[in-house]
Protein backbone atom coordinates (compact mmCIF):
# COMPACT_ATOMS: atom_id res chain seq x y z
CA UNK A 1 0.00 0.00 0.00
CA UNK A 2 1.43 3.24 -1.22
CA UNK A 3 1.22 6.58 1.27
CA UNK A 4 -1.88 8.03 -1.05
CA UNK A 5 -3.92 4.62 -0.19
CA UNK A 6 -2.62 4.86 3.35
CA UNK A 7 -3.59 8.54 3.39
CA UNK A 8 -7.39 7.73 2.05
CA UNK A 9 -7.45 4.60 4.61
CA UNK A 10 -6.85 6.56 7.86
CA UNK A 11 -10.23 9.03 6.39
CA UNK A 12 -12.13 6.23 5.35
CA UNK A 13 -12.28 4.95 9.07
CA UNK A 14 -12.17 7.95 10.66
CA UNK A 15 -14.78 9.42 8.82
CA UNK A 16 -17.11 6.80 7.61
CA UNK A 17 -16.80 7.44 4.15
CA UNK A 18 -16.43 5.92 0.32
CA UNK A 19 -13.20 7.08 -1.35
CA UNK A 20 -15.07 8.81 -3.61
CA UNK A 21 -16.21 11.59 -1.31
CA UNK A 22 -12.15 12.36 -0.53
CA UNK A 23 -10.87 15.32 -2.61
CA UNK A 24 -10.39 19.11 -2.22
CA UNK A 25 -13.74 19.75 -1.38
CA UNK A 26 -13.42 17.05 1.97
CA UNK A 27 -13.15 19.78 4.28
CA UNK A 28 -14.23 20.51 8.02
CA UNK A 29 -16.31 22.69 7.58
CA UNK A 30 -18.30 20.97 5.11
CA UNK A 31 -18.04 17.10 6.81
CA UNK A 32 -20.93 17.08 9.32
CA UNK A 33 -18.95 13.99 11.30
CA UNK A 34 -15.28 16.13 11.35
CA UNK A 35 -15.59 17.76 15.29
CA UNK A 36 -13.26 18.09 17.36
CA UNK A 37 -12.96 14.66 18.77
CA UNK A 38 -13.10 13.64 15.06
CA UNK A 39 -10.23 16.23 14.59
CA UNK A 40 -8.25 14.70 17.31
CA UNK A 41 -8.89 10.92 16.03
CA UNK A 42 -7.27 11.77 12.91
CA UNK A 43 -4.26 13.36 13.90
CA UNK A 44 -3.92 10.37 16.24
CA UNK A 45 -4.46 8.22 13.34
CA UNK A 46 -2.38 10.12 10.65
CA UNK A 47 0.31 10.11 13.51
CA UNK A 48 0.64 6.48 14.05
CA UNK A 49 0.15 5.28 10.61
CA UNK A 50 3.28 7.68 9.19
CA UNK A 51 5.04 7.95 12.42
CA UNK A 52 5.32 10.96 12.88
CA UNK A 53 4.63 13.84 15.81
CA UNK A 54 2.58 16.73 14.38
CA UNK A 55 3.32 20.54 15.48
CA UNK A 56 0.37 21.99 17.04
CA UNK A 57 -0.13 25.21 14.80
CA UNK A 58 -0.24 21.72 11.91
CA UNK A 59 -3.05 20.20 14.14
CA UNK A 60 -4.46 23.66 14.36
CA UNK A 61 -4.46 24.29 10.50
CA UNK A 62 -5.25 20.38 9.44
CA UNK A 63 -8.61 21.28 8.25
CA UNK A 64 -8.70 19.85 4.96
CA UNK A 65 -7.87 16.16 3.06
CA UNK A 66 -6.23 18.07 1.08
CA UNK A 67 -4.21 20.48 2.80
CA UNK A 68 -3.48 17.26 5.27
CA UNK A 69 -1.36 16.21 2.44
CA UNK A 70 0.85 19.30 2.31
CA UNK A 71 1.36 19.65 6.25
CA UNK A 72 2.15 15.66 5.96
CA UNK A 73 4.58 15.78 2.67
CA UNK A 74 6.38 19.03 5.45
CA UNK A 75 7.09 15.57 7.36
CA UNK A 76 8.51 13.77 4.85
CA UNK A 77 5.64 11.96 3.53
CA UNK A 78 5.98 11.41 -0.10
CA UNK A 79 2.38 10.74 -2.00
CA UNK A 80 2.72 9.37 -5.33
CA UNK A 81 -0.41 8.15 -7.66
CA UNK B 1 7.54 -10.64 42.22
CA UNK B 2 6.93 -8.19 39.66
CA UNK B 3 7.90 -4.43 40.09
CA UNK B 4 5.64 -1.58 40.74
CA UNK B 5 6.09 -0.05 37.20
CA UNK B 6 6.75 -3.53 35.62
CA UNK B 7 7.15 -2.53 31.98
CA UNK B 8 5.99 0.84 32.09
CA UNK B 9 7.82 2.90 29.83
CA UNK B 10 9.00 6.33 31.18
CA UNK B 11 10.98 9.10 30.49
CA UNK B 12 12.28 11.33 33.14
CA UNK B 13 14.06 14.58 32.30
CA UNK B 14 16.97 16.56 34.23
CA UNK B 15 18.41 12.38 34.89
CA UNK B 16 21.64 13.48 34.50
CA UNK B 17 22.34 13.60 38.84
CA UNK B 18 20.64 14.22 41.82
CA UNK B 19 16.59 14.08 42.12
CA UNK B 20 16.11 13.39 38.13
CA UNK B 21 18.88 10.80 38.29
CA UNK B 22 17.20 9.20 42.22
CA UNK B 23 13.77 9.22 40.35
CA UNK B 24 15.40 7.18 37.24
CA UNK B 25 17.08 4.84 39.23
CA UNK B 26 14.47 3.96 41.44
CA UNK B 27 11.31 3.13 38.27
CA UNK B 28 14.41 1.10 37.03
CA UNK B 29 14.09 -0.99 40.61
CA UNK B 30 10.54 -1.46 39.87
CA UNK B 31 10.86 -3.12 36.49
CA UNK B 32 10.45 0.12 34.47
CA UNK B 33 11.55 0.73 31.25
CA UNK B 34 13.62 4.11 31.87
CA UNK B 35 14.38 6.89 29.53
CA UNK B 36 16.49 9.37 31.46
CA UNK B 37 17.12 12.71 29.67
CA UNK B 38 19.68 15.07 30.06
CA UNK B 39 21.25 17.99 28.04
CA UNK B 40 24.86 17.41 29.20
CA UNK B 41 25.86 14.23 27.14
CA UNK B 42 27.29 11.70 29.15
CA UNK B 43 26.27 12.46 32.40
CA UNK B 44 23.36 9.68 32.34
CA UNK B 45 25.74 7.21 31.23
CA UNK B 46 27.99 7.90 33.93
CA UNK B 47 25.50 6.37 37.33
CA UNK B 48 23.49 3.91 34.72
CA UNK B 49 26.37 1.65 33.91
CA UNK B 50 27.82 1.58 37.60
CA UNK B 51 24.32 0.10 38.63
CA UNK B 52 21.98 -3.00 37.55
CA UNK B 53 18.48 -3.18 37.63
CA UNK B 54 15.55 -5.48 36.59
CA UNK B 55 14.06 -2.60 34.42
CA UNK B 56 16.42 -0.50 32.03
CA UNK B 57 17.65 2.46 31.46
CA UNK B 58 18.48 4.43 27.89
CA UNK B 59 19.56 7.66 28.10
CA UNK B 60 18.43 10.03 25.87
CA UNK B 61 20.15 13.28 25.24
CA UNK B 62 18.49 16.51 24.70
CA UNK B 63 17.43 19.89 24.99
CA UNK B 64 13.94 20.32 26.42
CA UNK B 65 13.54 23.70 25.60
CA UNK B 66 14.81 23.38 21.48
CA UNK B 67 10.85 22.21 20.66
CA UNK B 68 12.07 19.79 17.76
CA UNK B 69 14.59 17.87 19.66
CA UNK B 70 11.66 17.38 22.25
CA UNK B 71 9.34 15.91 19.62
CA UNK B 72 12.06 14.03 18.23
CA UNK B 73 13.00 12.28 21.13
CA UNK B 74 9.10 11.32 21.51
CA UNK B 75 9.36 10.15 18.81
CA UNK B 76 12.30 7.75 19.64
CA UNK B 77 10.27 6.52 22.34
CA UNK B 78 7.27 5.85 20.80
CA UNK B 79 9.06 4.04 17.64
CA UNK B 80 11.13 1.65 19.95
CA UNK B 81 9.16 0.75 22.82
CA UNK B 82 5.32 1.61 21.08
CA UNK B 83 3.81 3.55 24.20
CA UNK B 84 4.56 6.23 26.70
CA UNK B 85 2.87 5.83 30.14
CA UNK B 86 4.82 8.41 32.53
CA UNK B 87 6.18 11.43 32.18
CA UNK B 88 8.66 13.26 35.09
CA UNK B 89 8.91 16.57 34.24
CA UNK B 90 11.99 17.32 36.80
CA UNK B 91 14.74 19.35 34.53
CA UNK B 92 14.86 22.75 36.07
CA UNK B 93 17.42 25.63 36.67
CA UNK B 94 17.60 27.95 39.81
CA UNK B 95 19.30 31.10 40.38
CA UNK B 96 18.80 33.16 43.68
CA UNK B 97 18.80 37.01 43.29
CA UNK B 98 17.37 39.55 45.23
CA UNK B 99 14.80 42.41 44.52
CA UNK B 100 16.60 44.74 42.25
CA UNK B 101 19.32 42.42 41.40
CA UNK B 102 17.26 40.30 39.06
CA UNK B 103 18.58 39.85 35.90
CA UNK B 104 16.72 39.40 32.74
CA UNK B 105 18.67 37.06 31.29
CA UNK B 106 18.30 34.67 34.12
CA UNK B 107 14.47 35.47 34.31
CA UNK B 108 13.83 34.48 30.44
CA UNK B 109 15.62 31.00 31.23
CA UNK B 110 14.12 30.41 34.36
CA UNK B 111 10.77 30.66 32.62
CA UNK B 112 11.88 28.96 29.52
CA UNK B 113 13.21 25.87 30.94
CA UNK B 114 10.71 25.42 34.05
CA UNK B 115 7.69 26.26 32.67
CA UNK B 116 7.16 26.74 28.62
CA UNK B 117 9.75 23.63 28.45
CA UNK B 118 7.73 21.62 30.63
CA UNK B 119 4.50 22.71 29.32
CA UNK B 120 5.95 21.54 25.86
CA UNK B 121 6.85 18.43 26.60
CA UNK B 122 3.50 17.64 28.57
CA UNK B 123 1.40 18.73 25.62
CA UNK B 124 3.40 16.20 23.00
CA UNK B 125 3.52 13.27 26.30
CA UNK B 126 -0.48 13.67 26.69
CA UNK B 127 -0.84 12.63 23.37
CA UNK B 128 0.60 9.94 23.31
CA UNK B 129 -0.20 8.42 26.94
CA UNK B 130 -3.69 9.29 25.69
CA UNK B 131 -3.58 5.91 23.02
CA UNK B 132 -3.18 3.86 25.95
CA UNK B 133 -6.36 2.56 27.00
CA UNK B 134 -5.82 2.90 30.47
CA UNK B 135 -3.86 6.53 30.22
CA UNK B 136 -0.92 6.91 32.72
CA UNK B 137 0.76 9.79 34.71
CA UNK B 138 2.60 13.27 34.46
CA UNK B 139 4.71 14.37 37.61
CA UNK B 140 5.71 17.70 37.38
CA UNK B 141 8.71 18.56 39.90
CA UNK B 142 7.98 21.94 41.78
CA UNK B 143 8.81 23.50 44.80
CA UNK B 144 8.14 24.30 48.42
CA UNK B 145 8.73 27.85 47.38
CA UNK B 146 6.00 27.72 44.66
CA UNK B 147 3.78 27.03 47.53
CA UNK B 148 5.11 29.67 50.12
CA UNK B 149 7.31 31.84 48.22
CA UNK B 150 10.99 32.61 50.09
CA UNK B 151 13.46 35.77 50.05
CA UNK B 152 16.23 35.89 47.26
CA UNK B 153 13.95 33.37 45.16
CA UNK B 154 11.13 35.68 43.10
CA UNK B 155 11.66 34.05 39.77
CA UNK B 156 11.92 31.39 40.70
CA UNK B 157 9.35 30.75 42.91
CA UNK B 158 7.02 32.44 40.12
CA UNK B 159 8.13 29.90 38.02
CA UNK B 160 7.63 26.89 40.38
CA UNK B 161 3.95 28.41 41.36
CA UNK B 162 3.12 28.13 37.75
CA UNK B 163 3.79 24.54 37.88
CA UNK B 164 1.71 24.00 40.42
CA UNK B 165 -1.06 25.90 38.44
CA UNK B 166 -0.53 24.21 35.39
CA UNK B 167 -0.26 20.50 36.93
CA UNK B 168 -4.11 21.67 38.18
CA UNK B 169 -5.32 22.64 34.82
CA UNK B 170 -3.88 20.14 33.01
CA UNK B 171 -5.22 17.22 35.70
CA UNK B 172 -8.76 18.79 34.95
CA UNK B 173 -7.84 18.64 30.94
CA UNK B 174 -6.97 14.94 30.52
CA UNK B 175 -9.02 13.64 33.30
CA UNK B 176 -11.23 12.10 30.72
CA UNK B 177 -8.48 10.73 28.85
CA UNK B 178 -7.23 8.52 32.02
CA UNK B 179 -3.88 10.65 32.36
CA UNK B 180 -3.45 12.08 36.21
CA UNK B 181 -1.22 14.80 36.33
CA UNK B 182 -0.08 15.37 39.61
CA UNK B 183 3.62 17.66 41.08
CA UNK B 184 6.05 17.10 43.71
CA UNK B 185 6.80 19.79 45.92
CA UNK B 186 10.34 18.97 47.60
CA UNK B 187 11.33 20.86 50.42
CA UNK B 188 15.29 21.60 50.48
CA UNK B 189 16.92 18.68 49.18
CA UNK B 190 20.56 17.01 49.73
CA UNK B 191 22.31 17.89 46.28
CA UNK B 192 26.21 18.71 44.93
CA UNK B 193 24.35 22.04 44.55
CA UNK B 194 22.86 22.18 47.86
CA UNK B 195 26.24 21.05 49.18
CA UNK B 196 28.42 23.72 48.22
CA UNK B 197 26.45 26.32 50.01
CA UNK B 198 27.23 28.39 53.22
CA UNK B 199 27.56 25.66 55.41
CA UNK B 200 26.40 27.97 58.38
CA UNK B 201 23.80 29.25 56.76
CA UNK B 202 22.55 25.31 55.70
CA UNK B 203 22.25 24.56 59.67
CA UNK B 204 20.10 27.64 59.87
CA UNK B 205 17.97 26.46 57.77
CA UNK B 206 18.20 23.18 58.58
CA UNK B 207 16.50 24.17 61.71
CA UNK B 208 13.43 24.78 59.95
CA UNK B 209 12.71 21.62 58.74
CA UNK B 210 10.55 19.74 61.70
CA UNK B 211 12.08 16.39 60.87
CA UNK B 212 15.93 17.69 61.36
CA UNK B 213 17.13 16.89 58.20
CA UNK B 214 17.17 17.57 54.45
CA UNK B 215 15.13 15.63 51.97
CA UNK B 216 17.38 13.06 50.31
CA UNK B 217 16.65 12.36 46.56
CA UNK B 218 15.72 9.29 47.37
CA UNK B 219 12.93 10.97 49.40
CA UNK B 220 11.38 12.49 46.07
CA UNK B 221 12.27 9.53 43.98
CA UNK B 222 9.73 7.46 46.21
CA UNK B 223 6.73 10.09 46.17
CA UNK B 224 7.53 9.70 42.28
CA UNK B 225 6.99 6.11 42.70
CA UNK B 226 3.88 6.71 44.19
CA UNK B 227 2.06 9.09 42.03
CA UNK B 228 3.65 7.10 38.73
CA UNK B 229 2.17 3.76 39.92
CA UNK B 230 -1.35 2.22 39.78
CA UNK B 231 -1.31 3.14 43.53
CA UNK B 232 -2.58 6.17 43.10
CA UNK B 233 -4.78 5.71 39.93
CA UNK B 234 -7.43 7.76 41.60
CA UNK B 235 -4.79 11.02 42.11
CA UNK B 236 -4.97 14.27 40.02
CA UNK B 237 -4.45 17.48 40.36
CA UNK B 238 -2.56 17.35 43.85
CA UNK B 239 0.49 19.15 44.79
CA UNK B 240 2.54 16.36 47.03
CA UNK B 241 4.52 18.36 49.27
CA UNK B 242 8.26 16.53 50.23
CA UNK B 243 9.55 18.72 52.74
CA UNK B 244 10.03 16.91 56.44
CA UNK B 245 7.55 19.32 57.59
CA UNK B 246 9.74 22.29 56.98
CA UNK B 247 8.16 24.84 58.93
CA UNK B 248 10.03 27.63 56.25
Amino acid sequence: MNNLEKYRKVFRSIFDVEDDVLNENFRFNNVEKWDSVAHMSLISALEDEFEVLFDTEDILSYGSFENGMKILTKYGVKFEE
Amino acid sequence: MPGMLEDKVCLITGAGRGIGAAVATRFAEEGARVYANDNRPGTVDEWAAKAAFPGKVYPLYFDITDSSQSKEALMRIKKESGRLDVLVNNAGVEFNELIGMISEQNMRKMFEVNVFSMINLLQFAARIIARNSEGGSIINISSIVGQRGNRGQLVYSATKGAVISLTKSAAKELADKKIRVNSIAPGMTRTAMMLQADQSRLQERIANISMGRLAEPEDIANACLFLASDLSKYISGEILGVNGCAIM
